[in-house]
């Protein structure tokens, strides 16, 4: 077994490691702290951020890849698989080996479509033939089906319930430890009052149900297929959930390639204006004046003669996904980026005419340390402000440029492919529609938490809202 | 006045010039003719005979940018930057990659852009109005909560559902509706009433939003107290003073998306098979025929370019406190 580190593996974990530097900056500094305070005491702010960490978990098992050793090891040499498996596959193996032949609905224990089966007397006759994998450990599906669905999710829930009560007394226990008071009931019942000032009672309803919903499904998918299987026969449950890694890829990689390009640019224009301010408003302009989708079409396009032309670099179908996915990323990002660098230049216009920056100017301060020490920590507001709204609209921006077919390469789970190809079996008689419900459960549920994030972070940080008017 | 809108006209043409470099660059620079052609004839193993023929056939045989065979003003002229770029600045688009005239077929699609468009704008524009108005007047009740909490919710739906569910449930479920298609005249009518329906309510969530958040700022202002201490009635307060200022950042918002409706929206036409500028755009994508993209970046550029400039004009007719210089 080796890991193995595609490109977008490389920058999520680059990403978390900022993400940690950040947050151990901002907890030894109580003036960064008070806003996070701020998003932390809100309710519906860290509900969501419960349901994005659950996102979060199964996006980053899906991002640590590994090649595992191969079936067929012949001789000395230890033969691998070429294409390699994250985590996550591994662990949904059973989901990932269930196929079926073709369509099946929800829970069904038969396929969708109308077969010619051979009957036991050696005849021929049309009927609906059993799963493989769903429901096939019954032998009347017919009579027990309901039974064994409802103590199966029921035993699910139970397991969901014992995993969140553990998690429970362990908050309690390092709460009542940090508070230094060894009282444990009267935390319990503090948390049970909603009297916190952290909303630890609304956030530990939604891990419970998240769990609770979670682990029954988990236990259903084993014996049947909770979302149905797709044309090709795949289960939809285990496309759905591999799609998370994308849209989450899609959310986070592409602000942090664009920030750099961003902020330096901004803040640049901003503090030297003159003909530099020329030059970058000029640059970000021309770029915002393309429009967006055709950029991104005319780049995408350009990648695909890229990757045509040289071939031996690009030669698994893994690595092509990845190289795709990086590169709607950067373009993206590249489409994306001119709004902050309009804004942070204006705010940094009107920063470095304050008082400080004066000062500093005046005591012989270096042009870079102004810069560093008194401009960026200042804009740091609307750059975290922005990357939290643009989350949601990039994870919606990626199902329609799939569906245009210039989003993510065809091979790649996403959302946009799940509804990209079941558009068209809404138009079939009787309706295929569970492909699209699981991609519009998951989607939303994501996107909706992302906007709920978002508008807690940007009540605490700036609750003026006047960044709408720079 | 006039001075400065000749002055912005002349720097819309760096600008230009800025996107036809960059579209240059990744159309001929990066990818050399020789891939397109490749990639246009499909196979594996193409002939170099074939790449040439094709290069012949597109007007892609010529160097890039300076031809050292040609006498005179060929030696520019008789270029792909000339022959391909230049001619995008007298709006003469030549032909695509499969040979049909680019100017007329762009004439010919704007029409059903435009008549999906410009309703989808205006029905949109009073729909978010409305509602956002609405939010405000009942503001700090349970109707301002609630509508803001649906508001979120319609913001998290993917355009793709609204499309989908709209075609579903009124094209297919209650047969009112054509699912998809167009036709001329006035029977366009029928087939346009969807498509309007899912942009308008697509757009409900994040726009009510937007304006709620204007007509709130307003609220706050010195003349609004005002206009209440003067003993005006809230609805009085609020749809002829508010709603009266609030139409100076609402109607310079509007300008500035004007001329890009000629553009069409992809994925509505698309959806709806309406033989628009979106969906040529998107047909082009997918055939790989890099002349049209090529012509449509240069016209959605041109066209952004000048809802820029009409956003200018239009802050100083409505605003005469704005001078500009």
């Amino acid at each position: 077994m080796i890991p193995v580190f595609f490109w977008t593996d490389m920058l999520i974990f680059l990403l978390i490691a900022i993400g940690l530097l950040l947050g151990f900056r901002i907890a030894g500094n109580e003036l960064l702290r008070r806003p996070w305070r701020k998003v932390a005491r809100s309710r519906t702010g860290m509900v969501s951020l419960v349901v994005l960490l659950g996102f979060f978990v199964v996006g980053l098992l899906d991002t640590i890849h590994f090649r595992f050793a191969g079936s067929g090891s012949t001789g000395q040499e230890q033969q691998f698989d070429s294409e390699p498996l994250s985590l996550f596959d591994w662990w949904a193996a059973p989901l990932r080996a269930s196929d079926e032949k073709t369509y099946s609905a929800p829970f069904a224990v038969q396929l969708y479509a109308r077969e010619l089966m051979l009957q036991e007397d050696s005849s021929k006759a049309w009927g609906y033939p059993r799963l493989r994998h769903g429901g096939a450990h019954l032998d009347d599906p017919e009579q027990e089906r309901v039974a064994d669905l409802l103590t199966t999710a029921s035993f699910g829930t139970v397991k969901g319930l014992l995993a969140a009560a553990l998690i429970g007394i362990g908050l309690c226990a390092i709460r009542s430890r940090s508070l230094n008071t060894d009282r444990i009931r009267e935390n319990i019942t503090e948390i049970s009052k909603a009297q916190t000032e952290v909303p630890w009672r609304a956030m530990m309803v939604t891990l419970t149900l998240m769990l609770c919903v979670s682990w029954a499904v988990a236990d259903l998918s084993l014996k049947y297929h909770v979302f149905g299987t797709d044309k090709v026969g795949q289960d939809v449950l285990y496309q759905s959930l591999k799609s998370v890694r994308t849209g989450l890829v899609i959310g986070t990689v592409t602000t942090l390639i664009m920030l750099p390009f961003a902020l330096s640019l901004g803040i640049l224009a901003g503090y030297y204006r003159g003909w530099i301010d020329d030059i970058i408003q000029y640059l970000y302009t021309t770029l915002n004046s393309i429009p967006g989708v055709l950029l991104i079409a005319a780049s995408i396009l350009v990648v695909q003669v890229y990757m045509a032309k040289h071939e031996e670099n690009f030669n698994t179908i893994a690595v092509r996904a990845d190289t795709r996915l990086l590169f709607l990323c950067l373009i993206l990002g590249i489409t994306s980026w001119t709004g902050l660098c309009r804004l942070l230049r204006a705010e940094t216009l009107k920063l470095r005419e304050m008082e400080y920056v004066q000062a500093a100017l005046t005591l012989g301060v270096k042009d870079h340390m102004i810069l560093i020490r008194h401009i960026l920590p200042n804009v740091f507001h609307i750059v975290l402000i922005t990357v939290v709204l643009d989350f949601s609209g990039l994870v919606l921006a990626e199902a329609v440029l799939s569906y245009v077919n210039i989003g993510v390469d065809p091979t790649t789970n996403s959302w946009g492919n799940m509804i990209n190809s079941a558009r068209l079996e809404m138009a079939r008689e009787p309706v295929v529609w569970w492909s699209l419900a699981a991609a519009f459960v998951f989607m939303f549920t994501l996107v909706l938490a992302a906007n709920l994030f978002a508008d807690a972070v940007r009540d605490a940080f700036d609750p003026r809202m006047n960044y709408l008017h720079l | 006045m006039t001075y400065y809108i000749i002055r912005r006209i002349l720097y819309a043409f760096p600008l230009l010039l800025g996107v036809n470099i960059l579209t240059f660059l990744l159309f001929f620079v990066v990818n050399t003719p020789d891939d397109m052609a490749r990639m246009q004839l499909g196979e594996k193993r193409v002939t170099d005979e074939a790449v040439q023929q094709w290069k012949e056939q597109h007007g892609y045989d010529l160097p890039l940018l300076w031809n050292e065979e040609a006498h005179g003003s060929g030696k520019i002229t008789e270029t792909i930057f000339y022959s391909k770029s230049i001619g995008l600045f007298l709006f003469r688009f030549g032909r695509s990659d499969s040979g049909r005239n680019i100017g007329s077929d762009i004439y010919q699609r704007m029409w059903p852009s435009l008549a999906i468009a410009v309703p989808s704008l205006l029905f949109g524009l009073i729909a978010n109005i409305s509602f956002a108005v609405m939010m405000v007047f009942f503001r700090s009740t349970y109707f301002e909560t609630w509508g803001g909490i649906l508001c979120v919710i319609m913001m998290s739906v993917s355009t793709l559902f609204y499309i989908i569910f709209g075609q579903f449930v009124v094209g297919k479920f209650l047969q009112l509706v054509p699912i998809s298609g167009y036709d001329t005249g006035l029977n366009a009518v029928k087939f346009m009433v969807l498509p309007v329906l899912t942009g308008v309510v697509s757009g409900l969530g994040s726009g009510t939003r937007w304006y709620r958040i204007l007509f709130l700022e307003e609220v706050e202002k010195d003349y609004v107290r005002t206009a209440r201490a003067k003993g005006l009635s809230e609805p009085r307060v609020l749809f002829t003073h508010v709603l009266q200022n609030a139409l100076i950042p609402i109607l310079t918002g509007v300008v500035v998306v004007l001329p890009t409706l000629f553009m069409g929206s992809l994925i509505t036409e698309s959806f709806f098979s309406i033989p628009g500028l979106g969906s040529y755009t998107i047909d082009a994508i997918s055939a790989q025929d890099f002349a049209i993209v090529r012509s449509m970046v240069f016209l959605g550029s041109a066209l952004y370019i000048l809802g820029l400039l009409l956003t200018d004009i239009s802050y100083t007719l409505v605003d005469p406190r704005i001078r500009l210089s």
